[in-house]
């Protein structure tokens, strides 16, 4: 019986050291240093599948190993003021142009947009559907007191959220009928599904979680609705150990015919329609026209 | 409930066709969460075996501080291996943050403490007579030592299958260093949270039907030689 337990041990043993030394060969597909370049991006992205159709098309054509780190676009930034990123694809539009501005970002350029929406359930308690303005929809449901479920992690999604309830001219933190997630776009459609909240939410993300989550699209289509894409490449001079040839590769394929192309019709098969729309070289205003 | 079942169809799919994604996922935990919980069998046991057989000032402060590393929050040793291995930290020149090296290090830092603490406490549970009786006997501190670890494998197996279950379940730590990196540094329970994330619950719950089943299979096994022991 000794025995036999001894073989076990030996295998299990041999199975962890097998293990060990097979991860030696972690690195393989990475194995010069610069070769590594490091992507923080929003859950929007990674969670709608789009990067993993683009990044490995990437990768093949240019040898570089990319590490996606998806969070919110404001961590996104966050990670990039510090060095801790190289190129950065996000969606907060006024935190990027003050990211520029104080020198911690070069290189913005536009990529593709979506749009945003209000969703909730469907018996809509506060009574916004089809309401053609945001803010009063936001009036709305403060006025109601119905459940309004927030991202509050400084994302993106959360930036275009505080542009909106300062529009509706409504302090919502603290109120009892406004809770804050802190996590991603789709854990927190979850949440709001589940609770029979309103959120704001990304178009592709909702779509994506669509067959799960009985939410409906409340309002949409107004103007300061949209949601825009930008890539920004950390600034060199800032940062020497950042790198800028791999982050200047990266947003170069974004904004290539190959990669918009792919953008334009990423989720018509899934969804019937595109997710995002490509938009490099375009201007920011004309958009959504 | 539809749901649920839905889920254990798609595991048991996803395991009968050996779908590359899934096992590649699968390996990669075993891999990095196998080699964390040997270093940690190395470090835990040599020093908690220290710990035991030796008497000094302290000793008492040690051995409180040993077992509060027995439930070391995950999160808290993802922040500070985080903060130390980022570009700018004090080990930034490795460059190993978002690895599966990072991930290493830091399920190596939470297993260890309990690796530690269950050793040191197996070898205190001795008899104490039997340390001098081996010596009469005319062994040396080595041998010695080698008889006492011997002696307490039982418990010894227990730590390991705490080690290796408190690690292979782990997430805070494991998506703040290893960034849940596809192919690379995405683990069963990474996975499992991104998935929930993207409302593929099916996948979610397959992910996790197999996290079990793996963690059973390794604890099964270890248990296995535990209980044949004993009843020898």
């Amino acid at each position: 019986m000794f025995r036999k337990s001894k073989i076990i041990i030996t295998l299990l043993i041999a199975t962890f050291l097998f293990a060990f030394g097979a991860s030696t060969v972690f690195d393989a597909q990475a194995a010069p240093k610069q070769k590594n370049i490091i992507l923080t991006t929003t859950t929007s992205t990674q969670d709608s599948g789009l990067l993993d159709v683009l990044i490995p098309i990437f990768e093949k054509k240019t040898g570089y190993f990319v590490k996606t780190i998806a969070v919110g676009s404001g961590q996104a930034m966050a990670m990039g003021q510090k060095g801790e990123a190289d190129v950065m694809l996000v969606h907060s539009p006024e935190a990027e142009k003050k990211f520029v501005e104080e020198g911690y970002g070069v290189n913005r350029r536009l990529i593709m947009h979506n749009d945003f929406i209000i969703v909730g359930p469907a018996d809509d308690p506060a009574k916004i559907k089809r309401l053609k303005s945001s803010a009063e929809a936001l009036k709305k449901i403060a006025h109601a007191g119905a459940l309004f479920v927030s991202r509050g992690d400084n994302s993106g999604t959360h930036a275009k959220e505080k542009i909106l309830w300062k529009q509706a001219e409504i302090a919502p933190t603290g109120q009892k009928w406004y809770q804050e997630t802190g996590l991603g776009m789709g854990q927190t459609l979850n949440v709001a599904a589940e609770k029979k909240g309103y959120t704001l939410a990304d178009r592709g993300t909702y779509l994506a979680l669509k067959k799960n989550i009985p939410l409906e699209i409340l309002v949409e289509g107004d103007a300061i609705l949209l949601n825009i894409y930008h890539v920004m490449e950390v600034n060199r001079k800032m940062w020497p150990k950042v790198n800028a040839a791999g982050a200047r590769a990266f947003a170069d394929f974004m904004v290539s015919r190959q990669a918009q192309e792919i953008i334009g019709k990423f989720g018509v098969d899934k969804f019937g329609s595109p997710l995002f729309f490509p938009d490099a070289g375009k201007k920011v205003e004309d958009l959504g026209k | 409930m539809d749901l649920i079942l839905q889920g254990i169809i798609k595991a048991f799919h996803l395991i009968v066709s050996f779908d590359p994604e899934v096992i590649s996922i699968t390996w990669l935990s075993l891999k990095i969460s196998g080699t964390a919980t040997l270093i940690s069998l190395f470090v835990g046991v040599s020093v908690g075996v220290a710990v035991a057989l030796n008497d000094f000032f302290g000793k008492r402060l040690v051995i409180s501080i040993i077992n509060t590393g027995m439930g070391l929050p995950p999160v808290v040793v993802g922040l500070f291996v985080t903060i130390m291995i980022w570009r700018s930290g004090p080990f930034g020149f490795l460059e190993i943050l978002y690895t599966p090296y990072a991930m290493i290090i830091a399920q190596a830092v939470i297993a260890t403490p309990i690796v530690m603490g269950i050793s040191l406490a197996a070898i205190q549970n001795l008899p104490p007579n039997l340390r001098l009786q081996i010596l009469s006997l005319g062994a040396s501190r080595l041998q010695m030592v080698w008889v006492l670890v011997k002696e307490s494998r039982l418990p010894l197996l227990a730590a390991v299958m705490a080690g290796f279950g408190g690690v292979i379940s782990e997430i805070g730590a494991s998506i703040m260093v290893g960034g849940n990196i596809k192919g690379y540094t995405r683990v069963l329970t990474t996975a499992t949270v991104m998935e929930t994330g993207k409302g593929n619950f099916d996948l979610a719950i397959a992910l996790a039907i197999i996290l079990l089943l793996l963690a059973f299979t390794i604890n099964f096994l270890l248990t296995q030689i535990q209980q044949r022991q004993q009843s020898r």
